[in-house]
């Protein structure tokens, strides 16, 4: 049990370094929803259900999806 | 020259952090407030989902102060927005007739899907915030899957409203019936049911279909090119 | 042997701590050092995530479930605290907010100065 929650935790700092190293914004925003899809996880195992349906639809799937709007009517590539 | 000075600021907070985070014992209980809650709750306020009851009734005045903020940011938004110049437009290409009737299938039942989640706030995991963003979503997959369909502007910002407004007439209400603002006058009925919990259900039935019409406005503000 | 169960029960201690250690710490490096408006914007998401981390592993009890009495007269003795769960409620749907009035003043900015690189922004004058 406690290697699983070590795993997790430590794929989603591999993501979060992922999000700050990459040049392309759209493939930084998609490390941004799987450190937030990790977090739901986290949050299950932390016997909280309404913080992880709540983290689920709004940080996983609305954040993502705003954020490629802005990015595709602005630049994709940090210079 | 910045990057050292960030540098130096992150080893001091980083220190602090730490210093201060090993004194916290882990699976300690170290409130009493949580304890009387949980066992007080069913009978003060009559919902079985103790998180849901200090959402709604216990804190009550706290959500009302968030359904603010976002209302704010909504509204900062389309100010922010429509303001801007003319872009050029950019040629789409029509979705499939596979993407165009599956998106078109899927959006109904995840509408009935979203309205359940609030519905049963009071019983089961769930509440007006989460439904809300369920049904947003099922708008995102329209605009994502039939590109050339908009929802109506109108009819959005006149349900985001009546759902704010009903929010403050239930609480002004209990302020007539009762003692003080957000008083919960309705019966309470017993628990475990879907008539019960006095005013809980319908303040989450108001909330769920304001955020869910602001979310979805958002993305629209969003999208809209010229 | 005593040095794995050493780190074992370490770890069994503090290890959401230091996940969401990590998480601010890396959020906070974002905002402080990157040149694109829309990667500090990244940044201050993940930093909001690591936040809502910490105070939900603070009001969890050893061997605890959740504070929902599904079943009539379910033992109320090992329920988790339920007034963190409520705050962090509040903070995710506020930090969606605050995400989207963010970008939509960057779109603004990109519009009037043709770049989102912070260093050319501040050396224009208008």
């Amino acid at each position: 049990m406690i290697f699983i929650v070590s795993f997790l935790v430590v794929l989603m700092l591999v993501g979060a370094a992922a999000a700050s190293v990459f040049k392309d914004l759209i493939s930084a925003v998609i490390a941004a929803a799987l450190v937030s899809l990790v977090a739901t996880i986290l949050f299950y195992f932390l016997q909280a259900p309404d913080v992880a349906m709540a983290e689920a639809a709004i940080g996983a799937a609305l954040t993502a999806a705003i954020f490629i709007i802005a990015i595709r009517r602005t630049k994709r590539y940090e210079e | 020259m910045r990057k050292i000075v960030s540098i130096i600021l992150l080893g001091i907070v980083a220190s602090g952090i730490s210093l201060s985070l090993a004194k916290i014992p882990f699976g300690v209980p170290k409130t009493k407030v949580g304890t009387h809650y949980i066992n007080e709750g069913i009978k003060e306020t009559g919902a079985t989902n103790i998180v849901t009851s200090v959402v709604v009734s216990y804190r009550g005045f706290d959500t009302l102060g968030e359904v603010t903020v976002l209302f704010i940011a909504a509204i900062g938004l389309g100010a922010v927005l429509t303001a801007s110049g003319r872009e050029k437009m950019r040629k789409t290409e029509p979705a499939s007739l596979v993407l165009y009737t599956g998106c078109r299938l899927l959006l109904p039942l995840i509408l009935i899907f979203g309205i359940y989640v609030f519905i049963h706030g009071h019983l089961t995991p769930g509440g007006g915030f989460q439904g809300g963003a369920i049904i947003a979503s099922g708008f995102l997959l329209i605009y994502l899957g039939c590109r050339e369909r908009r929802i109506n502007q109108k009819a959005s910002k006149l349900i985001e409203s009546l759902g704010g407004l009903a929010f403050v007439v239930i609480g002004l209400l209990g302020l007539v019936f009762g003692e003080y603002f957000l008083f919960n006058f309705l019966p309470k009925g017993t628990p475990n049911t879907l008539f019960s919990a006095g005013i809980i259900p319908v303040i989450y039935i108001a909330v769920g279909f304001k955020v869910g019409s602001e979310l979805a406005g958002i993305i629209d503000n969003l999208i809209e090119e010229s | 042997m005593k040095k794995v169960d050493d780190v074992i029960s370490f770890l069994n201690s503090y290890i959401y701590y230091i996940g969401a250690f990590g998480l601010i710490l890396i959020g906070l490096y974002i905002i402080l050092v990157k040149r694109n408006l829309i990667k500090v914007i990244v940044g201050l998401g993940i930093l909001d995530t690591g936040v809502n981390l910490f105070l939900i592993s603070i009001g969890y009890i050893t061997k605890g479930t959740a504070p929902i009495f599904s079943r009539p007269g379910l033992d109320s003795e090992h329920m988790v605290d339920p007034v963190p769960q409520a705050l962090v409620l509040t903070a995710i749907v506020i930090g969606v907010a605050v995400l989207a009035l963010a970008l939509s003043l960057a779109i603004r900015l990109y519009q009037h100065y043709g770049t989102l690189n912070l260093r050319k922004i501040r050396e224009q004058k208008w």
